[in-house]
This record gives C-alpha cells, structure tokens and sequence, in this order.
C-alpha cells in the first residue's frame, strides 16, 4: 500500500507538510472509528485506507466494527432506503431489533477513546456510552429527503453527539449540535485510478470486444433503478440517431440482490439487439472499470438520487468530459460548463452529450478543468485533511482558530 | 538595495487550513436569501465570497461570489447577478460593510424589479449558508531579509499566500496584507509595500497572484 510521500509527486510537498503540521497537534489523542462492517462498502474502503495515513501521521487511530445478525443487518439496510427516501414499512419490531442489537454492543464493545468516529446509522445508539471524550457522528447517507419516522429515530441520537458530518450541503438542516461538510474522495494511486498503459487499455477492450471504431459514451454503475441505466439507453438512442456511437453499460450485480437482476433485465429487454450497445457484469475490477473509463469519450452519470457520486470524480480525474444529473454530491463536481455538463432529464443528457462528441475541442477543456477540480478538491489528501481538522475543531469554539 | 538587509524583525509565514461548517439555513428565493444574508454569522459571509477563489482559483480569475453565480445561474437573475459578482470585495475592510453591500445591492434590485420576489429555485437547487472555520498554523519558514522572503514565497502552499493576502486584511481586519506590513515596518522598503498594497488581489488566480508579488519584490530589489 501507498504511503504518503508516495502522493508528494501528485498533490506537491508543501500538502503533506500541512498534514504533518496538523497531525502534530493531535499527538497523543486515541481516535476510535466505528462502522457496521470490516469490508465491501464505500465506509470500510475509506477506513482501510484512512487508519493507515492517520497511523503514519502518528496519531493513534483505531477501528472497531459493532456485531448484528442477520435482522439487524436486514433493519438497518430498511432504514438505508427509508433514508434515502423509499416507502419502507418501518414496523415495531424492526426499531426493537435495532435497539436489542444496539444494547448489546454497548454492553460489549469498548469504546474508549479521546474521539470516537461513529459512521453511519447502524452504530448510532452507541452513544449512550458517552462519558467525558468527544463524539462524532459520520453520516454517508443522502438524507436530504428522508422518511420521517427513521429520521426521528435518528434524532433521538444526534443531539447527544458534539459534532455530525455530511457529504453535501443539501444534506443538512438545522441540528442542535455542529455539523461539517466533508466531501469524500478518491484515492489517485489505487487501482481504480492509477494511469495505465495503452496496452493495459487496449486489453480490456479486447477482453470485453468493445472495437475502437466509433466514439463511446460509458456509465459505470450498479444496476440499481436510482442510476437510471434505462435511461442511459434512451439517451444514447436520441444521441445516435446523429452521431454513429456506442454505449458501455459497466456496472455490477449481486445474485442476493433481486432488485438489481431485475434492472438488469429491463436494460437488457430495452438495449435489444442493439450490437453498439455493450452491458457489462463487472466482478469487482478495478484496473477494469480504470481502463473502460480511460478509453471513453463522454462518461455519463445520469442517477437520479447519489449519496456523493464518487464515479464522476473518477472520470474527471482521468480528465474525461462529463455528463452527470444535478443530484446529490455531483454539483459539487461539476460546475456547469466549467468542468463537465450537468443535465436534468434525457433530453438533457442527450444534447449535452452531442455537444462534447462534436466539440472534442470543448470537451478537451472541460475534462481539464474537471482533473484540476478534482485534484485540489476531491482526493484523499484532502480529506484526510479535513478529517485530523474536524478533530481538532472539537476542541476549538471559535471561527478563526490559532493552533 | 541590499536584499540581504537584515529585517528588524523576521517574518514568519503561516498557514491557514478551511473546514467547511453547515448550517442548516437555506434560502429558495431572493427576499430569504436577502433575510438570511442580514442575519448569517459573518464567517458565512467570508464563506461565499472567498470559496470560489480557493476552490476555482485554477480557472477563474474573475471575483464570482456565491450569491452571484446562484441568482444567476439558478434564479435566472442574469442582471442581479452581475451586480452581485461586480461587488468590488477588495475596497472593503470590514465583512460588516461587505455584507451591508450584498444587502444593499439586492433590496435595491427588488424594489426595483418586485417580480425578481417570485423566482423561486427548484428542489435541490436552493442556497445552502455555510461557514468558514479557518486554521491558522506557524509554518517552520521564516525569511529575514528579501531574499529570503522571495525565496519562501515560491515554494510556499497558496494556503499561506491565501492567508497572509486575503484572510489576514478582510477577516482579521488587519489595515494592509501581511507583506506590505512587514516589508514596509521591518525594512523601511514603502515603495514595494505599497505596490503588493495596491493590487487587486481579487483579479488573480492564486499561482498569479504568487508570480505577481515576487516579481513586484524582485523588481523593487533590481532583480528582475
């Protein structure tokens, strides 16, 4: 894995200095992370590559993760959805689990500790733990529009944190503790977003039998309905009767997750016998998805709900022109015409695609201005920046604080 | 002049690191945005009118402000918002007066122009008020003469540049920029402090404004 002197020749010395600084005023402190799982999901992925930068910075970070069973699990992937705005029947027995589960690993696990990092809501109850140390409560979620019941539920828990931390302004609202904006980010050596050599690129179009021959438009998602890969379809059938193009539909599916084998069918019944158009099951393969990215000519993202929309930072970072919805963390991204098109409807996304194919000149200089965005805004030095920060800030009151 | 005359006192650079506060408060048409402007702590003030400097500094050289680009590009105030964005940040000294000028600007629009009342921003799309929560760190650079100082400058983040230019005279309210203060109080050069003085910091990109204040230094020491 990659140290921090590894990033100097991306982000510049003076950056990691600044961390360095930083870090030194928290020597001595024990920070404890906790979450619901040690691997797969966005939050153990920034946790594995968070511990260990903290770690190098010497300040004594550590992880923990809370046990549920099944229901548990099962409850709090309910209030996931009710979060994100889905009709989810959210019965007494459900908010039973969650607390019975809850109890437990409060009696059980330690959390000792001069902060404790909470992320997410399935750890939230733990709270009750509190004695004089700090306590942060991360949430991940797009809660911008939540179902009322989970968010009261949740509410019963935020007021005893000192501080909570959101993704995206849209996701905040009046709270009687301090909340902070803290976007998330992309690690530019991991496999994902690395450069690669042509011939790496060139054998994964083999592997996938995408021809060179015309220009291509890529979405990299899930197959999951708020990614609207239907309407990525459409938007590339209104774009082709133009311009001569093909479309890669790169995402991945889970046999346990029923929703997503049906959206596949959906995408498949309606691309047809469309051979430009290439749906791809990717297992998880980064240097894969890197390469599909890379060799793109416009990267869509046309979601209709995002918690952040890390896809989209990906692409800008390999400096590709964007097409994304205005959803969620992706106007943070994209400033309209300045680093990529945001779009509103199919119609939307579709002119703006056939703006950037028959402006290569434009969409060269957007997708520049987007890399340059994303490099002083969206990597991980950054936000392991405003991470040691937000800690700092627990201590300090005022606005303007001299360390 | 000698550039290695020995300052009378040194200068050490600082940095200065943003953490980004939400407050909860959004605004979906111009008189809230209007109430919410009076009303903010001023740390939301410096927030919308000093972001986009740090955070486009790559591309914009303009002085967009928050509140111009979402009249503008949101509201669809095109006229409006180029009264907010020609708001000249640089001859103000106090975020209050600063602040009184985005009121000023648009309670005098909307008398003018009461239909701009009934614009309203779709979901979404509504301004969100966020604060500025600044850090400000003593870096292990100090510079004890000119030459020094110059050398420093071309290597240091333009955090610290942002800092000692920006932060230091409109937040901190000092009367000047750290480098005029200090070239002109601890090495009697007023001619040099008074050029970085007279700039509009406003119109630069952060690697420019870096380029500018060197080569104002170097030329005022002949070494241009």
């Amino acid at each position: 894995m990659a140290n921090l002197n590894d990033y100097i020749p991306i982000v510049g010395q003076p950056i990691i200095d600044d961390l360095k600084l930083i870090a030194e005023r928290l020597h001595g402190k024990v920070i404890r992370n906790i979450n619901s799982t040690a691997v797969g999901g966005g939050v153990a992925e920034i946790l594995t590559r968070m511990i260990p930068f903290l770690k190098e910075l010497g300040v004594d970070a550590r992880w923990d993760v809370i046990k549920g069973g099944e229901k548990f699990f099962a409850v709090t992937k309910k209030f996931h959805n009710a979060l994100h705005g889905k009709a989810e029947n959210i019965t007494e027995d459900d908010l039973q689990i969650f607390m019975q589960t809850s109890q437990s690993n409060i009696a059980e696990l330690d959390i000792s500790g001069d902060i404790v990092f909470v992320h997410d809501p399935q750890p939230i109850a733990l709270i009750a733990k509190k004695a004089a140390n700090k306590w942060i409560w991360r949430c991940h979620v797009d809660v911008s529009d939540p179902q009322q019941k989970v968010w009261d539920l949740l509410m019963e828990f935020i007021p005893r944190y000192d501080a909570a931390v959101f993704s995206a302004p849209a996701f905040s609202r009046p709270l009687p503790v301090r909340q902070f904006l803290i976007s998330p980010s992309i690690d530019p050596l991991s496999d994902k977003n690395k450069e690669l050599p042509q011939e790496v690129i060139k054998a994964v179009l083999e592997k996938y039998e995408i021809p060179r021959d015309k220009p291509v438009i890529t979405q990299v998602s899930r197959f999951d309905r708020l990614k609207d890969p239907v309407g990525v379809i459409e938007v590339y059938k209104r774009v082709k009767k133009y311009i001569d193009c093909r479309l890669v539909l790169a995402g991945g599916t889970a046999s346990d997750d029923p929703e997503s084998v049906e959206v596949l069918a959906e995408v498949r019944e309606r691309a047809g016998k469309d051979k430009d158009i290439h749906i791809l099951l990717l297992p998880q393969n980064d240097i894969d998805v890197n390469a599909l990215q890379r060799s793109s000519d416009v990267i869509l993202q046309k979601s209709l709900r995002e918690g952040f929309g890390l896809t989209v930072s990906e692409a800008l970072w390999k400096a590709k022109p964007v097409v994304a919805s205005h959803v969620g963390g992706i106007p943070l991204q994209i400033k309209n015409k300045y680093s990529g098109l945001l779009c509103r409807s199919i119609d939307g996304a579709a002119f703006a695609v056939k703006q950037l194919l028959n402006n290569p000149e434009y969409a060269r200089k957007l997708g520049e201005n987007g890399k340059e965005h994303i490099k002083n805004n969206f990597l991980l030095t950054r936000h392991l920046k405003e991470y040691l920060l937000l800690f700092l800030s627990l201590y300090h009151l005022e606005d303007v604080v001299y360390l | 002049m000698n550039t290695l005359q020995q300052a009378k006192q040194p200068f050490r650079f600082h940095t200065r690191l943003n953490l980004t506060e939400l407050t909860g408060l959004r605004a979906s048409v111009l008189p809230q945005l209007l109430e919410l402007i009076k009303k903010v702590p001023g740390s939301c003030i410096y927030h919308h009118t000093h972001r986009f400097l740090e955070q486009h500094q790559y591309l914009s050289p303009e002085p967009p402000n928050d509140f111009a680009y979402w009249v503008g590009q949101v509201l669809g105030e095109d006229e409006l918002a180029e009264r907010l964005a020609s708001i000249d940040t640089v001859q103000f000294s106090t975020i209050r007066s600063l602040r009184e000028q985005f009121v000023e600007t648009i309670e005098t629009y909307l008398t003018e122009k009461p239909l701009a009342k009934l614009r309203f921003a779709g979901a979404g799309e509504e301004f969100h008020f966020i604060k500025s929560i600044s850090f400000i760190i003593p870096t292990a650079h100090v510079a004890n003469n000119l030459e020094e100082f110059v050398g420093i400058l071309e290597k240091i983040t333009v955090d610290s540049i942002y800092f000692h230019v920006f932060e230091a005279r409109l937040r901190l309210e000092r009367p000047t920029n750290d480098f005029s203060n200090w070239i002109e109080d601890a090495l009697d050069c007023r001619d040099i402090a008074d050029e970085i003085s007279n700039l509009d910091p406003y119109t630069y990109t952060m690697e420019e404004l870096r380029k500018k204040i060197v080569s104002i230094v170097r030329s005022g020491y002949g070494k241009s």
